[in-house]
């Protein structure tokens, strides 16, 4: 019979957490962000198929770091909760801080009683009918859960993104206002000056940008409020075009 | 025991188990009971009398007709349900976006086919965004079909749903029409067609008016003319009703996607269309 070493469940888990926010910061940024005219889901990535960002359902949105076949299995799964919710009971049932609690009760099972955890951060995000009403919720490997007000940034440099951007953002922005704060913050330098002579540029098809819209009814005659832009239109927000 | 990989009971076929984009076969799997008629399905099913005649007294939804006009195809619904001889409801809605480039109609026991519809919806929805595309045309029309293969059931103890089936094939670059029957058996129809019980007259209305290459102005009077034919001799279909100021529901689809007609539009075409058979003053 082989003798099995006795490893503190504080190390355990120690071990456990440092592994998977390893494989996390490796990744590229995601970041999530409230505004006037409703939720920005900007992330870098270079697949125009592979997403980071998706729908959930009418007013719910995900967005995901990590390894794509583990977030990308949680998304179906949020998607799956959503549809059967909003079958069952009615459309407006579906609440991002439902599917919320539902992500952390399986990331905190996951991580406790399984071989490995999952190497992913998640945002599940609810827009409302005035960005205080906003619902943004980060969800880590753990199965920790925040409620967060503004904006959310998850995956590679995260700290030195959200610090940059707690200068250049605001609640009263529009999307296009957003988004290029977004970018900014994504290559390196800050809105009002463009890249720093240290930072990249990112060109549109390297970004994934998709917006809740506030009121889609009345803009576009669809509850459904999740809209993908396209690199034309991501273009013409970041004046790349021909201009 | 291990499995080869890819053979039966192998991780991988676990895997693509779970992974269905159908929303209506998930809920087979994990919650039989919320499919429609599914309740009763589970616990024996329902049962009628057998030799009772028409038993069921429940609500009935009756005429749609659709057509195909330049660039799109059209579906037009009355707005009566019955129960027997009564007017169950005069403000009932069978026609429905089922995307935004497809539109169902329905016909038959209104409750069931309510529910039908609720189904579909979430399903082609569901598939969108699982995928990441849209289903095909002939791709939604086929999980139609199945979906009504699974009421069959129900339809022979004569609580049938009949759909009708219009949308935009983005490939094709045209609108296409689906009619079904109750074992889910799918038909493609070519021009215009029509189900529910006042489907008779209606279809020998469209006919007459049915031309090719009708404008969607002139394809939404001939719907309301065909309904107003139907309405004329089916009691269980209803005619628009100047009083509540109540019209057919008209849906058009082309390219851009579907559109209801605005009240305001049927109003006005309702009105001319009772204008004009006043003034021809025909009796039959």
């Amino acid at each position: 019979m082989t003798q099995q070493f006795y490893v503190s469940p504080e190390q355990l888990m120690k071990d456990r957490a440092d592994f998977a926010r390893k494989g996390i910061a490796r990744g590229r940024s995601v970041m999530v962000l409230s505004c006037r005219e409703g939720i920005a889901l900007v992330a870098e990535n270079p697949s125009l198929s592979l997403h980071k960002v998706g729908e959930i359902y009418d007013r719910i949105a995900f967005a995901a770091v990590g390894k794509y076949n583990e977030f990308e299995s949680l998304r179906q799964a949020g998607v799956r909760y959503a549809d059967v919710r909003g079958y069952s009971y009615n459309r407006g049932d579906v609440t991002a801080r439902g599917l919320a609690s539902v992500y952390a009760q399986s990331l905190g099972a996951v991580f406790t009683a399984d071989t490995k955890p999952f190497e992913v951060e998640l945002a599940v995000v609810e827009v409302g009918s005035t960005p205080a009403q906003d619902h943004l919720y980060r969800l880590t490997f753990d199965g920790s859960i925040a409620d967060e007000k503004g904006f959310v940034v998850m995956g590679g440099q995260a700290d030195s993104l959200s610090e940059a951007l707690r200068g250049s953002w605001q609640e009263s922005m529009d999307f296009p206002e957003v988004i290029r704060a977004a970018v900014a913050a994504l290559s390196g330098g800050s809105a009002s000056e463009g890249p720093e002579p240290g930072g990249r540029r990112l060109e549109p098809d390297l970004l994934e940008i998709a917006v809740l819209d506030r009121d889609p009814l009345s803009s576009r005659g669809s509850r459904r409020a999740f809209r993908r832009l396209s690199a034309a239109e991501v273009s013409a927000v970041l004046g790349t075009g021909e201009d | 025991m291990t499995m080869p990989a890819g053979g039966p009971g192998s991780v991988f076929s676990q895997i693509a188990h779970s992974a269905t984009a159908s929303f209506s076969e998930y809920l087979a799997r994990t919650a039989p009971e919320l499919l429609p008629g599914g309740r009763s399905a589970l616990a024996g099913g329902v049962q009628f009398p057998a030799g009772a005649g028409p038993a069921p007294a429940v609500p009935h939804a009756t005429t749609i007709v659709a057509m195909t006009f330049a660039g799109g195809v059209l579906m037009a619904g009355d707005r009566r349900a019955t129960m027997g001889n009564m007017i169950a409801s005069r403000h009932i809605e069978k026609v429905f976006p089922a995307d935004q480039y497809s539109v169902l109609g329905i016909a038959g026991t209104a409750g069931l086919a309510l529910d039908v519809t609720r189904l579909f919806q979430v399903e082609l929805e569901h598939y969108e965004k699982i995928e990441g595309t849209l289903l095909s045309l002939e791709g939604k029309a086929n999980r139609l079909g199945a979906m009504i293969q699974g009421n069959l059931a129900l339809a022979m103890q004569g609580l049938a749903v009949l759909p009708l089936f219009a949308g935009y094939d983005m490939d094709r670059r045209e609108g296409r029409l689906f009619s079904y029957d109750v074992t889910g058996g799918r038909y493609e129809e070519q021009e215009h067609h029509s189900v529910g019980s006042g489907s008779v007259f209606a279809r020998g209305s469209l006919k007459k008016l049915w031309k090719p290459n009708l404008d969607e102005a002139a394809a939404v009077r001939v719907a309301i003319e065909a309904l107003y034919d139907a309405a004329d001799d089916d009691s269980a279909t209803g005619g628009p009703d100047v009083v509540r100021q109540l019209w057919p529901v008209v849906y058009t689809v082309n390219s851009a996607g579907a559109r209801r007609i605005p009240e305001s539009e049927l109003a006005a075409t309702s009105e001319a269309v009772i204008a004009s058979r006043t003034v021809a003053g025909r009796e039959a």
